[in-house]
């Protein structure tokens, strides 16, 4: 089971409390959660990476295990205690703006 | 006719204003989507209880939601509220995908406009700034973007598809960013011609298809704008707002960035009637209900300082279809008010006595019952006002 902590805009809008949890198939990286992710609540699409580009929009980052991955490839492979369920991904908004 | 509903969307949530036929005692509601910008909510004109929203972010990009109840409860159209949709579900969530046409067929050139510093940029999505119901079709829509284009749904918002023959019809390329951004922000239907609609860029200008959509042409002539390099240039005109007169459909207004303009001829044409307004500077403009030829606007001080003229806030009434302006001010602050109200932010009801609304960027909401005579406030503390529309219940 993945752990993915939202931002609570984005938890308001997919109508859930707290961290999520997601079953992810194969290697687990952003791109392999997104899509998990995304698949469980489709109204979250775009919000965290472009309709179109499909790349990450511009005020989030992605941090796990202390680390700001964010400008990592996006199917890299997340830390092993991510994948193992022990930490979760983080999803977080970009300290910014009003 | 018994009442008004009045939606606001503001910097950080949208909020519902109801009340009856005197609209004296109101119930607010809200706010909607706490904390997100809620750039524009509009309700369909063939089923009240359907209302678009706008919701957007800096950081999580565009969201359109739904109401079928009249603002009680919303949801993503495509996402049902308290449903997740596993793969292989109806839903898709792409009611907030706006995709600009790329395809060989009709959008292959459709690929940059001029930026800011006069080299091409490419189109890239930000925000719905408008939300246009059908006025026959409640689940048809026409939604205003930046980067300018136009886009429409033909299943209550589900998903979206853009009229790239607006992008397309060849002037395009010269079109440019304002100082707000280069936002499609105003779409007019008009109710005697099915096919026609009128829409408005900055700052590209104003334009009109008669064929719903499908071909466009530019209807800027007469418009003279002292700030661009050709001041009366076929397209790059920064017009804030257009207005129409729905009983003489014909007969549209128009707050360019400077100047109040008048068209008799569905915008063939553009004839300045400023007046004796004590600066033609603004964003909002809108007609009564009832009169094609009374005309409101809100004065603001200029492009460099958006607010009103010494501080007092006044909407100006003309009852002549522009150049006599008269004066509104009983109940509006007379001092110490250095507000602005946004090009979406002016509505008016259809009663009998017809009500006109503007919101500012100060947070308050103000109402006139009495076709402009006298004024008040129907709240005083929101977030800054973006949109005002009101409905008649």
């Amino acid at each position: 089971m993945i752990r993915v902590e939202l931002p609570s805009h984005l938890r308001a809008l997919a109508q859930v409390k707290g961290e999520v949890t997601l079953e992810v198939e194969g290697v687990v990286s952003v791109l392999s959660v997104l899509d998990a992710l995304e698949a469980r609540y489709p109204m979250l699409g775009g919000t965290i990476r472009d309709h179109a580009t499909q790349q990450r929009r511009p005020f989030l980052r992605f941090f796990a295990c202390g680390e700001d991955l964010s400008h990592d490839p996006m199917d890299r492979p997340l830390p092993a205690e991510v994948a193992n369920g022990k930490e979760p991904l983080l999803v977080i908004g970009a300290i910014a703006g009003g | 006719m018994s009442g008004v509903r009045v939606l606001v969307g503001t910097k950080k949530g949208a909020f519902i204003l109801t009340s009856d036929g005197k609209r004296e005692k109101w119930d607010i509601s809200g706010p909607h989507f706490a904390g997100w910008e809620m750039y524009h909510l509009k309700g369909a004109p063939s089923d009240p209880n359907r209302i678009y929203a706008s919701q957007t972010s800096g950081w999580f990009g565009q969201i359109i939601q739904r109401s079928d109840d009249g603002g009680r409860t919303w949801f993503q159209p495509g996402t049902p509220p308290g449903e997740t949709t596993g793969p292989g579900g109806a839903p898709k969530g792409e009611s907030n995908k706006f995709v600009y046409d790329t395809s060989a067929e009709t959008g292959k050139p459709l690929t940059t406009h001029q930026f800011y510093d006069g080299t091409q940029h490419p189109w890239e999505f930000k925000r719905v700034w408008h939300l246009e119901p059908s006025l026959t079709d409640p689940d048809t829509v026409y939604a205003g973007v930046e980067d300018a284009a136009l886009f429409k749904t033909a299943n209550g918002g589900k998903t979206w598809e853009e009229l790239s023959g607006l992008r397309g019809h060849g002037t395009g390329p010269k079109w440019q960013p304002g100082a707000g951004g280069m936002c499609l922000h105003t779409i007019v239907l008009d109710p005697k011609n099915a096919g026609r609609i009128f829409i408005a860029i900055s700052a590209a200008g104003a334009f009109r298809s008669d064929d719903s959509g499908k071909t466009w042409k530019p209807i800027n002539k007469g418009l003279r704008s002292q700030y661009i390099p050709e001041p009366e240039a076929e397209v790059g005109h920064c017009v804030h707002r257009i207005a129409q007169a729905k009983a003489k459909p014909n007969l549209l207004y128009m707050q360019k960035h400077w100047d109040v303009m008048r068209s008799l001829d569905a915008g063939e044409t553009w004839t300045e009637v400023s007046g004796n307004l004590p600066t033609d500077f603004g964003f909002v403009i809108d007609v009564h209900a009832h009169d094609p030829e009374t005309v409101y606007v809100v004065p603001i001080k200029s492009d460099g300082e958006h607010y009103p003229l010494d501080g007092k806030l006044r909407v100006y009434r003309s009852k002549t279809g522009g150049n006599e302006w008269q004066e509104l001010s009983k109940g509006l602050p007379e001092k110490d008010c250095y507000v602005n109200v946004l090009r979406d932010a002016m509505a008016v009801d259809s009663l009998d006595k017809c009500g006109i609304y503007f919101g500012t960027t100060g947070g308050q909401v103000y109402c006139s019952p009495d076709s402009g005579d006298t004024w008040a406030p129907v709240v005083r503390d929101l977030p800054a006002v973006y949109s005002v529309e009101v409905q008649t219940l």
